[in-house]
């Protein structure tokens, strides 16, 4: 489908379907070596033939989040949690953090040293390193004030065999919290558009979340964060890999009555709009009440709820029953909903 | 464009409600003539799509049918005038604002945001507002805003022209494609082939212009209508009055037009919006999509305001247009198809690479129904 396209068009960043028919397509079609995941997993024992079992989780994220501050957060923040929690999301320990600048002529200092802060603060917080760097300047109008790339590794724990394809019908979904809170927190703060309102960015380092989640419920297929395409782009994604059908109940996911009523007001799909600070789970039933204690013991997991199940019927099909009874599907965003949300 | 955040309005999305509401509606249904279903037809974007989301459709009586009109801003602009706005963004020193949704939407031949990643300066707002502001941030440039939408969109594009008139800001002007709605009903109301019983009335125009303009609906065409809210519970108390008024009416009632939006509809409209549209615009015969053109249902600029008028300003010569081969929008507009009826719907056409408007704007019909489709059709 990307092949109807001969320019790169906003909408091919949205984290909806046509961003992922461009990396599909286009990309990873070059690329043979990809693992279209969050993270990839990497053995150096398979590379080398060395006596290491070693496996790390590897992830790369780029933020060009616009404005560079917002409720609750900055960009600095933004990039540190994305990667860790893309990191994490294999079932490893993050460990060590890259980071990568293209500064804008014109930056001011006092804003770069705001960023860097919240970058330290956060690392800290998710036991995480940032050991290594580079930045390039670019001319007035050539950029954004600050672009920010960070790379992460982190150990996978051992036995800890996390797939997007491993889902069984019977599983439990599990989100962590409530759905929304980022795109809005952004939408509210950009220009022509502000209105008034108290979200704060929902953007949080979720590792410690997912490790204990996983000594609660050492059988978990995967975590995914709904992060830009949001729930309904993470569940779609995942019920193609593992080719099961995936039915959520729309009263017991957790929304909060402002993302709600701003949603109303844009005209969003709430199950559409990036969160940060939010991480999906699918476990096996018998561990699915265990997984839920953990993650509502984690600071960032207070809200958590089981918002569906993995059911048989069509592959790939995610379904929403509406808190009116009826059944419809819940699809992937298309293009774009609001550019350089992360 | 429902209620601001902060104002609680959960009580128009309360399930148990729904749930009750639902059941009355099943209720009335049930004394209607089974074997000759009553359709519905809502004629205001919004609603196509709050429809869709909740799926209400799905837990309607077999005998009520649910249709939707040409109550898209977008999808009922006509591809002359989508070729227009892309033919202006393409000239030199010009940026062309336009809401997020025209931007994606294919004209004859491209669309606004292939043209931008072209190189063309196309930029997004939210309010026409926005394009002025950005006029005055830009004197070498012309800042043009492709004016679309219906009575709840117009007033605030005539304010604007008026305060860049006041302001004496020379570069900024409209291209013209706005819609009123009420005479547009009439050319409905008055086709066999759409058969209308009951029209669920657009809440956010009605804010405008109250409820006399459709007066006309249910004295000469005997076709009832409800002015109606967005959420939910809104819309299934609208459904609930025309089932009422329908049974009325069998019995040898008459059809009204009532207003089931009392938070935010007054009979009486918004007069001050009203004339501020009266100042700046004019009524003019226009285009639409699929209803083909309907007498004084468009507005041009009058004579005063004609230096903001892009097609004076900078009068272009754009690609000559074409319907778009094998799509249906047009019907579909009309309520005689339902989207899933044409035969490009989510094959050649959908989301991704959309054939026709209806399934790229976010208030269109047939993006309603791919997005939001049963489980049992897909």
């Amino acid at each position: 489908m990307t092949a109807t396209f001969e320019t790169v068009q906003l909408a091919h960043g949205s984290g909806g379907s046509l961003m992922r028919a461009l990396i599909e397509d286009v990309i990873a079609s070059e690329f043979s070596d990809v693992q279209l995941e969050d993270a990839a997993t990497i053995s150096f024992s398979e590379a080398s033939g060395a006596a290491s079992d070693l496996r790390l989780s590897f992830s790369t994220d780029t933020f060009v989040v616009h404005p560079l501050f917002f409720p609750g957060g900055d960009i600095g923040h933004l990039a540190v949690c994305g990667t860790v929690n893309d990191v994490a999301c294999a079932g490893a320990v993050p460990r060590y953090l890259s980071a990568g600048f293209v500064l804008e002529e014109g930056l001011p200092i006092a804003d770069l040293r705001r960023i860097l802060h919240s970058m330290c603060a956060v690392a800290r917080e998710a036991g995480v390193a940032i050991v290594t760097g580079d930045t390039k300047v670019v001319g007035r109008g050539q950029g954004d004030g600050i672009f920010i790339n960070t790379s992460g590794v982190g150990e996978i724990r051992s036995g800890v065999e996390l797939s997007a394809s491993s889902l069984k019908p019977g599983d439990k979904i599990l989100l962590s919290g409530s759905l929304g809170d980022h795109g809005i927190c952004i939408v509210s703060v950009r220009e022509g558009l502000e209105f008034g309102t108290d979200i704060t960015t929902d953007a949080a380092p979720l590792a410690g979340l997912v490790n204990e989640v996983l000594d609660a419920a050492p059988h978990t297929r995967c975590f995914r964060d709904p992060t830009r395409g949001g729930l309904a782009s993470a569940l779609n994604e995942i019920a193609d890999a593992s080719q099961v059908a995936l039915f959520v109940e729309e009263t017991a996911v957790p929304v909060h009555d402002q993302v709600r009523g701003a949603c109303e007001m844009l005209g969003y799909d709430v199950f559409q709009v990036a969160n940060e600070g939010k991480m999906i789970a699918f476990v096996p039933a018998d561990e699915a009440d265990a997984a839920l204690a953990a993650m509502r013991a984690n600071t960032y997991g207070a809200e958590a709820a089981i918002i569906g199940e993995v059911a048989e019927g069509t592959a790939g099909r995610v379904a929403l029953r509406t808190a009116f009874g009826a059944t419809r599907i819940m699809d992937t965003l298309v293009g774009e909903q609001l550019p350089r949300i992360c | 464009m429902s209620d601001a955040p902060g104002f609680d309005s959960s009580v128009f999305r309360d399930p148990a409600l729904a749930g009750k509401l639902i059941e009355r509606i099943r209720g009335l249904a049930a004394k209607l003539a089974a074997d000759k279903p009553v359709k519905l037809m809502e004629v205001c974007g919004t609603h196509t799509m709050a429809i869709a989301k909740a799926g209400l459709r799905s837990v309607m009586p077999a005998n009520l049918i649910l249709s939707s009109g040409p109550g898209c801003p977008v999808c009922v602009t006509a591809n002359p005038d989508i070729d227009h706005a892309i033919e202006l963004a393409k000239q030199p020193g010009v940026i062309l604002t336009t809401f997020g949704d025209m931007i994606k939407v294919p004209g004859s031949w491209t669309s606004l945001a292939q043209t931008k990643s072209e190189g063309a300066d196309v930029r997004v707002v939210y309010s026409p507002l926005d394009a002025l502001a950005l006029a005055a941030l830009h004197p070498a440039k012309l800042v043009i805003f492709v004016s679309v939408g219906f009575e709840t969109t117009t007033p605030i594009i005539a304010a604007s022209i008026k305060r860049a008139a006041e302001a004496g800001l020379e570069n900024f002007c409209v291209l013209p494609a706005n819609k009123t709605v009420p005479e547009a009903l009439r050319a409905l109301a008055g086709d066999p082939e759409v058969g209308i019983d009951a029209l669920i009335l657009p809440g956010h125009v009605s804010t405008i212009i109250g409820t006399a303009p459709y007066e006309f609906l249910a004295r000469e065409f005997n076709v009832a209508g409800a002015v109606t809210g967005f959420e939910p519970v809104d819309v299934l108390f609208g459904i609930e009055e025309l089932l009422r008024n329908l049974l009325e009416m069998a019995e040898g009632g008459k059809a009204r037009i009532q207003v089931a939006y009392e938070r935010a509809v007054k009979p009486q409209g918004n007069p001050v919006a009203v004339a501020m549209m009266n100042e700046v615009f004019e009524p003019c015969d226009v285009a639409w999509r699929g209803l083909g053109v309907i007498p004084g249902t468009g507005l041009k600029l009058r004579k005063e305001f004609a230096p903001f008028d892009a097609t004076v300003r900078l009068p272009v010569t754009p690609p000559e247009s074409r319907e778009t081969p094998g799509c249906q929008c047009g019907q579909v507009l009309r309520g005689i198809i339902a989207p899933p009826a044409c035969r490009l719907f989510g094959r050649a056409c959908v989301p991704e690479h959309p054939i026709g408007p209806c399934m790229v704007s976010s208030e269109g019909s047939c993006a309603a129904f791919y997005r939001y489709r049963d489980v049992d059709s897909a």
